[in-house]
């Protein structure tokens, strides 16, 4: 918890299942303009039970199923965005949301600016991406770069159950359209990419505790969830808990950067990390060609030059689709990340 | 002796291109339109069936006939003040749009697109709906705006992208939005706001309110994936919507058979998704405020989404960068079967003593003398290109609601 973060007292363990869950249903019962559907949102719950019994609760009006199109889903979300609702819409999978990307970039993104702020769209696209758990090609793709290179989106992250719950419902309350993107393969547990070993549920996490009630994590914060002084390690998602686990593999005193919010970024506190440790890998899942990373290593290059006794890496998915049964060739694991500290550190 | 079911098949495969009847110097055969008699095509009542509409889909409702009278179940419930009202906002949208093209020409702005042909449709439809309904319209329904009386100056400063433009010169000339008159910002990505009007009605009927949402879309542009879309959650969630399909007949160069009219109509796709459809005359003012207040009532009754094909012809160019004299008919327009709106409301209006030859030239001189002061004043606020222009700040503002860090730099960097 960073010391911008709403504080609130109390809370248990939640799967990140369950912290989105609370999340929708915090902001269904304090704002009746919030409305959920998608996919099988509604009465089913979701194919991820992210919206389980949200129907239940608050009634088909507010809570319900979509037919399958994604460009439908977020047209008519941008409709009702413009009438004064706060939609939380689901793209089943981030693979799927490409026939949607019209309406994202070409008008939710725009909406306000083309308008000169007469109308806006206070929305937020709930998609499930990443990797690391034998999706294949259409079920495992880290789609982000596309939306951190649109003007007028926000694009956020989390990789725990605290920053679900407190970073989506900051981006629903925020006025601008957020792509929130849920990495799936941290929805039950966290994932250090050692598929070798058993994976322990977030329950028994230990500083795993979600408040009940209404908290944010404020956006364009990233959290410093590593300390260190070697080496910056600027990553998000799934590859938060594999970077942290690459730097106790090596006992390299690396320093772990949780983005949270990809764009608009917490620019200053990368400037600060890496002023501080002189080295950067920049970790993610996606492929690497034009990437998100690409922006942070520029970043990087422009703010701190004179600071960096090395080039800065880059770890990454290969640039090819998401394959099946290549998946932990493919997955940027420890191993991949204690390589490239090495290769920083060498220098 | 062969035992397929099938003639033996020697020809080779052909693709079927459609073609439109005539190209320039021939001369268009209209028979394709399928026309009916005016007053001949029934009014159903409001709870109407899709299947029921079926049979309405490939006619053709029409209230005025040949001789300027109005005929038929369509007829009955035209009140005259909005008939004078519909007569005024027209020749004021042709006049405007007349006064624009010319200052596209001078080079006072970089583009502009008529309505010419048109102008029943959208003013028609304005007039049957109510304060803050919402219409989500393209860039063919100027007549929306002028109906609801937005300023002419206001207007023509966006279009001169000067000091004064409502949208700060972000946008390309005719690309309005006024939230005030119900009019939705208008994008330049074909319709997307078909299924945003879907979801604005799914909004209001979802706060139990009692505003309605009208859709707007070319024939064209029916084909773009967003028209499948908005039918399909239109009827799903029975969208307190209308669904207009502006048919008129040509996408840029395109014959509408390429947007797939050929041997049937768009009309027809509406009642295919469950929704009611009708197919009306698009230059008959009296048939489109009857079908618009029918469908708006429609929807305001909780009985869901109607569909609506207009049949009317695009009468100018695509758009100012447009010459259609290499792809149509020269004189396409004059031999139109629906004729002019304007023509054919006037000759109503003074067969019924509601207007004469007098107030006609009367107030289209008025409109003139009124557009070209508008735009005069419009001018002093500056020209496209010109110093008089919005300031190069306010390019980043907008983007998000508080402008963020990287863009706050980006606007030191530009030293503004």
């Amino acid at each position: 918890m960073s010391q911008n973060d709403t504080q609130t007292t109390g809370g248990a363990p939640m799967t990140m299942i369950q912290a989105l869950r609370s999340a929708m249903d915090v902001m269904l019962e304090r704002d009746e303009n919030v409305v959920a559907f998608g996919q099988d949102v509604g009465y089913f719950g979701g194919v991820f039970r992210c919206t389980d019994g949200l129907q239940a609760k608050y009634g088909k009006q507010r809570v319900f199923d979509a037919p399958i199109s994604e460009s439908g889903i977020a047209g008519a979300a941008i409709g009702m965005a413009a009438y004064g609702l706060r939609p939380v819409a689901e793209i089943q999978f981030a693979d799927y949301i490409y026939p949607a990307y019209d309406q994202i970039v070409s008008e939710a993104a725009r909406l306000r600016y083309r308008s000169g702020g007469m109308f806006s769209a206070p929305l937020v696209f709930r998609t499930p991406c990443g990797g690391g758990i034998y999706g294949g090609q259409t079920h495992s793709q880290s789609p982000e770069a596309i939306f951190a290179h649109v003007a007028g989106l926000r694009t956020v992250m989390p990789s725990n159950p605290y920053d679900a719950k407190g970073l989506l419902i900051a981006s629903i309350e925020n006025d601008d359209p957020v792509i929130f993107l849920e990495p799936k393969r941290l929805y039950n547990g966290p994932f250090d990419g050692h598929h070798d070993r058993p994976v322990t549920a977030w329950s028994k996490h230990a500083d795993n505790v979600v408040p009940e009630g209404y908290y944010t994590v404020p956006l364009d914060k990233a959290a410093v969830v590593r300390e260190g002084k070697a080496v910056t390690i600027l990553t998000y998602g799934t590859t938060v808990w594999v970077a942290q686990a690459a730097a106790e593999d090596a006992g390299i005193d690396a320093e772990v950067i949780d983005l949270r919010s990809l764009w608009p970024l917490d620019l200053d506190a990368i400037v600060a990390s890496v002023k501080k440790t002189g080295r950067c890998i920049v970790l993610h899942e996606a492929t690497r060609t034009c990437g998100f990373g690409a922006e942070l290593v520029a970043l990087v290059q422009e703010h701190c030059f004179y600071h960096l006794e090395a080039p800065v890496e880059r770890v990454t998915g290969w640039d090819t689709p998401y394959p099946h049964a290549q998946e932990w060739d493919y997955f940027p694991g420890p191993a991949r990340v204690i390589d490239a500290m090495h290769r920083v550190l060498e220098d | 002796m062969s035992s397929s079911p099938n003639p033996a098949v020697t020809d080779p495969l052909r693709l079927h291109v459609p073609e439109p009847s005539a190209r320039p110097g021939e001369a268009t055969d209209f028979s394709y339109l399928q026309l009916s008699p005016a007053g001949a095509v029934d009014k159903p009542a409001l709870d109407v069936t899709a299947s029921q509409t079926t049979p309405l889909t490939t006619q053709l409702v029409r209230v005025l006939d040949d001789n300027g009278d109005a005929v038929g179940p369509w007829a009955a419930d035209i009140d005259d003040e909005v008939l004078r009202q519909a007569m005024h906002a027209m020749l004021k949208t042709r006049a405007y749009d007349a006064r624009m093209l010319i200052a596209q020409r001078q080079k006072k702005t970089s583009f502009y697109i008529q309505c010419l042909g048109e102008e029943a449709i959208a003013v028609g439809q304005t007039l049957a709906l109510r304060e803050g309904d919402m219409q989500f319209p393209t860039y063919r329904q100027q007549g929306i705006l002028i109906t609801k009386g937005v300023s002419l100056v206001d207007m023509m400063c966006q279009v001169l992208s000067n000091a004064a433009d409502p949208l700060k010169g972000r946008q390309l000339p005719i690309m309005y939005s006024y939230k005030d008159a119900g009019f939705f910002s208008i994008s330049g990505n074909l319709t997307t706001q078909y299924i945003q009007a879907v979801g604005w009605a799914m909004a209001s009927a979802i706060k139990g309110d009692t505003k309605i949402a009208t859709a707007w879309v070319g024939d064209g542009a029916t084909a773009e994936g967003d028209f499948h879309a908005a039918l399909v959650f239109g009827h799903v969630y029975r969208a307190p919507v209308i669904l207009n399909v502006v048919n008129n007949q040509w996408a840029i160069s395109t014959f509408q058979a390429i947007a797939g009219g050929e041997n049937t109509t768009f009309a027809a796709r509406g009642a295919a998704y469950g929704i009611p459809s009708l197919r009306v005359d698009g230059n008959d003012l009296l048939a489109v405020y009857a079908v618009s207040r029918w469908a708006a009532e429609r929807a305001r009754s909780n009985l869901g989404a109607t569909m609506i094909e207009w049949v009317t012809y695009r009468a100018g160019p695509h758009s100012t960068s447009d010459d259609p004299s290499k792809y149509r008919p020269a004189d396409d327009a004059q031999h139109f079967p629906l004729g002019d709106p304007i023509e054919r409301l006037k000759a109503h209006m003074i067969k019924r003593g509601l207007w004469s030859d007098e107030q006609h030239e009367q107030a289209r001189s008025e409109y003139d003398a009124e557009i070209a002061r508008a735009l005069k004043e419009a001018e002093t606020h500056g020209l496209l290109g010109s110093d008089n222009r919005p300031g190069a700040a306010d390019m980043f503002n907008d983007v998000y609601k508080d402008m963020p860090e990287h863009l706050r730099r980006q606007r030191q960097q530009l030293g503004v």
